[in-house]
């Protein structure tokens, strides 16, 4: 990986934010220079990891899939950490810094909900204050995740502004941060935004491909052949990817959501649709106007649902380390069913993007390859989703 | 280099025995037409510099007021091209220097060197780009400067003595002090440590300090005596326009 300015992944990254920002941003950067290495951070952090989230999580081998396949289907099971996604690894990792740093507060948005219940566990489990910055769409879409949040002691607080989803929540919880940099944190959720956000969340998350290689070398006593996550900002498939990059063996899938499908529908694939762009404090690629407005993105996948993506992505993009592809809304909904059905596992919409590029491609994979797939977390939260799914297909199945 | 027409503009309001004055007003807003009425409006007014707002949809840096005008101006079709066509059949027309203020993005589709040479062209003089800090300006800093174009750089209350070294090395125009840490928009008090950090601006700078974000009356400038050359105002005049008020009465107030 070549950074050849500050905060730079080839071309993509930077800090394009409000000079306001850039004290809070330093700061920051010093933070990661000295505490995370020190011996006491990631002594206490890895406690954390192993007695309260419940790393490692296993890899896990999917009998029936397989067998069905033709080829060995293994899962990453980040859904079955404590509250049920990857997100944890990194508000533990943010929320502790924030500890060592003497700040007394956690700042958050989220668009689905699942990393703002993250960073209110990480909060409410390491004595601090937490506000989560929520689009007021988002709010009514996601009402059990404003529940659990609340129930974990933290302010959530509705963003009535542009589109009222994550990105709107992103420009008010910078606009928070701006004021209230002395006191508190702000734990970005995905590996995007201004340096050095890209680089602290992918240094949390990837604990998964940390521990996903030595499973492989264990388990199948070699390295697989491809390694499959999907892409939304990008924290679980750079946590999933990091430690396999330099294994020019290993091939690499992003999988981006595709939205409903149709010619001209609203997505969230920046990486194989848009165009390079400036928002939220990085150079990334971005869905926009060609005046440089941003577009509205759309996945049935709440979570993926954003229209950036993270700045190390967009350069593997342009490098060809990942192949980034793309899974629409019926292709998950198709592997939600399958893992619900053949292996007992709900998983996440987001997930089912990556378990759905493995199905959508069967045939180009040899028979024999060993392929792991993050699955990045459960799908309790999407039962509304797809029951609304089933009664528009004219009722359950 | 020659000097800058927006450093000129506030030094003949120095010399004239008062700050300068430095509305901001969104691009389009009220609406496409009147947007042009106001402007000659605060150039008769007495305006010395204007800063019109570029609309973008993610506006970080801008409080509600600003924000939904900006919205709305996206949404009656204000854009990059349509304020250079409209501005260059009115140049020459006004007195007061003339600054676009917008995020970079809407800026980097079009082009730097495209945009520098046709803001040049529509007699534009500068530009303040909110989320393009010292360590990412050089690129756009490098177009403007082939023509002759400032980029006003903004630091505030949090920022370091060395980085406001830094930005002073290249400064041109005049800087911009942010007054509070937040975002734009009117506050009643402006807070103690202003002064003292205006203090270190002024004695950083070699270009006039023009002070806003949260300034809501002409009263608020007085204690600030020679510290601040100019006080730009955004959040209040969009809000007396709003409001049913024209910008000719918000001058007569800010003129005194």
């Amino acid at each position: 990986m070549t950074i050849h300015k500050k905060g730079y992944y080839g071309d993509f990254g930077g800090q394009f934010v409000p000079e306001l920002l850039m004290p809070p941003l330093l700061e920051l950067e010093e933070a990661m220079r000295t505490i995370v290495p020190s011996e006491p951070f990631k002594k206490e952090l890895n406690a954390l990891l192993a007695d309260y989230v419940g790393r490692p999580s296993p890899l896990y081998r999917c009998p029936n899939l397989s067998k069905e396949l033709g080829f060995d289907l293994w899962l990453k099971r980040e859904d079955l950490n404590h509250t049920g996604a990857h997100k944890i690894n990194n508000t533990m990792g943010q929320g502790l810094l924030t500890k060592y740093m003497g700040k007394k507060a956690l700042l958050a948005e989220t668009g689905a909900g699942q990393h703002g219940v993250a960073t209110a566990t990480a909060a409410a489990m390491l004595g601090l204050d937490c506000i989560v910055y929520m689009g007021a769409e988002d709010v009514v879409r996601q009402a059990h995740n404003v529940k659990r949040m609340k129930l974990l002691g933290a302010e959530v607080v509705p963003i009535e502004s542009g589109t009222k989803t994550l990105k709107d929540a992103i420009n008010a919880a910078l606009r928070y941060w701006i004021a209230e940099q002395a006191t508190t944190h702000y734990c970005f959720g995905t590996a995007a935004g201004p340096h050095p956000f890209p680089l602290l969340v992918r240094e949390f998350q990837a604990v998964i491909s940390l521990e996903a290689r030595a499973q492989c070398l264990d388990k199948m006593g070699r390295l697989p052949d491809y390694v499959v996550a999907c892409v939304g900002g990008g924290s679980n498939a750079i946590g999933m990817f990091h430690h396999f990059v330099p294994d020019e063996t290993v091939k690499l899938i992003g999988v981006e959501a595709g939205g409903t499908g149709e010619p001209g529908c609203y997505h969230s694939a920046p990486i194989s649709l848009g165009t390079p762009g400036v928002l939220h404090g990085m150079r990334t690629m971005l869905l926009q106007t060609s005046e440089g407005q941003i577009e509205p993105s759309h996945s049935v996948s709440a979570g993926l649902d954003y229209p950036g993506v993270g700045p190390e992505h967009a350069h593997y993009g342009a490098t060809g380390r990942v192949r980034y592809d793309i899974a629409v809304d019926d292709q998950a909904l198709a592997a939600f069913e399958a893992l619900c059905r053949r292996e007992g596992i709900i998983p996440a919409l987001e997930s089912c993007h990556a378990v759905a590029w493995v199905l959508n491609h069967a045939a180009e994979i040899p028979k024999g390859s060993q392929i792991v797939v993050c699955l990045s977390g459960r799908g309790d939260k999407d039962l509304g989703i797809i029951e609304a799914h089933e009664a528009k297909l004219g009722g359950a199945k | 280099m020659s000097q800058s027409i927006l450093t000129a503009r506030i030094m003949e309001a120095l010399g004239a025995g008062r700050k300068a004055l430095i509305p901001f007003l969104p691009g389009g807003f009220p609406d496409k037409e009147r947007f042009f009425d106001e402007l000659a409006a605060l150039d008769a007014g007495g305006a010395d510099i204007i800063e019109i707002g570029v609309p973008f949809s993610d506006p970080v840096a801008d409080g509600p007021v600003v924000e939904q005008a900006s919205l709305d101006c996206l949404l009656n079709g204000t854009c990059l091209s349509w304020l250079f066509y409209e501005l260059e059949k009115r140049k020459g027309q006004y007195r007061a220097g003339l600054v676009l203020m917008g995020y970079y993005n809407p800026f980097l589709q079009y082009g730097l060197e495209q945009l520098a040479a046709d803001a040049a062209d529509a007699g534009v003089a500068g530009f303040i780009v909110p989320d393009l800090p010292l360590e990412e300006s050089g690129p756009m800093r490098e177009a403007l400067e082939r023509y002759g174009l400032d980029l006003i750089p903004l630091v505030g209350l949090n920022t370091s003595e060395e980085r406001l070294a830094a930005y002073a090395k290249n400064a041109r125009g005049y800087v911009y002090f942010v007054s509070v840490l937040g975002t734009t928009g009117m506050r009643e008090s402006l807070p103690t440590e202003v002064k003292e950090r205006l203090a270190a601006v002024r004695r950083i700078f070699s270009v006039p300090v023009a002070l806003g974000f949260g300034i809501k009356s002409p009263e608020q400038l007085y204690a600030f005596g020679d510290l601040v050359d100019g006080v730009v105002f955004g959040s209040a005049l969009i809000a007396h326009i709003k409001a049913g008020g024209t910008a000719a009465e918000f001058m007569a107030r800010w003129r005194g």
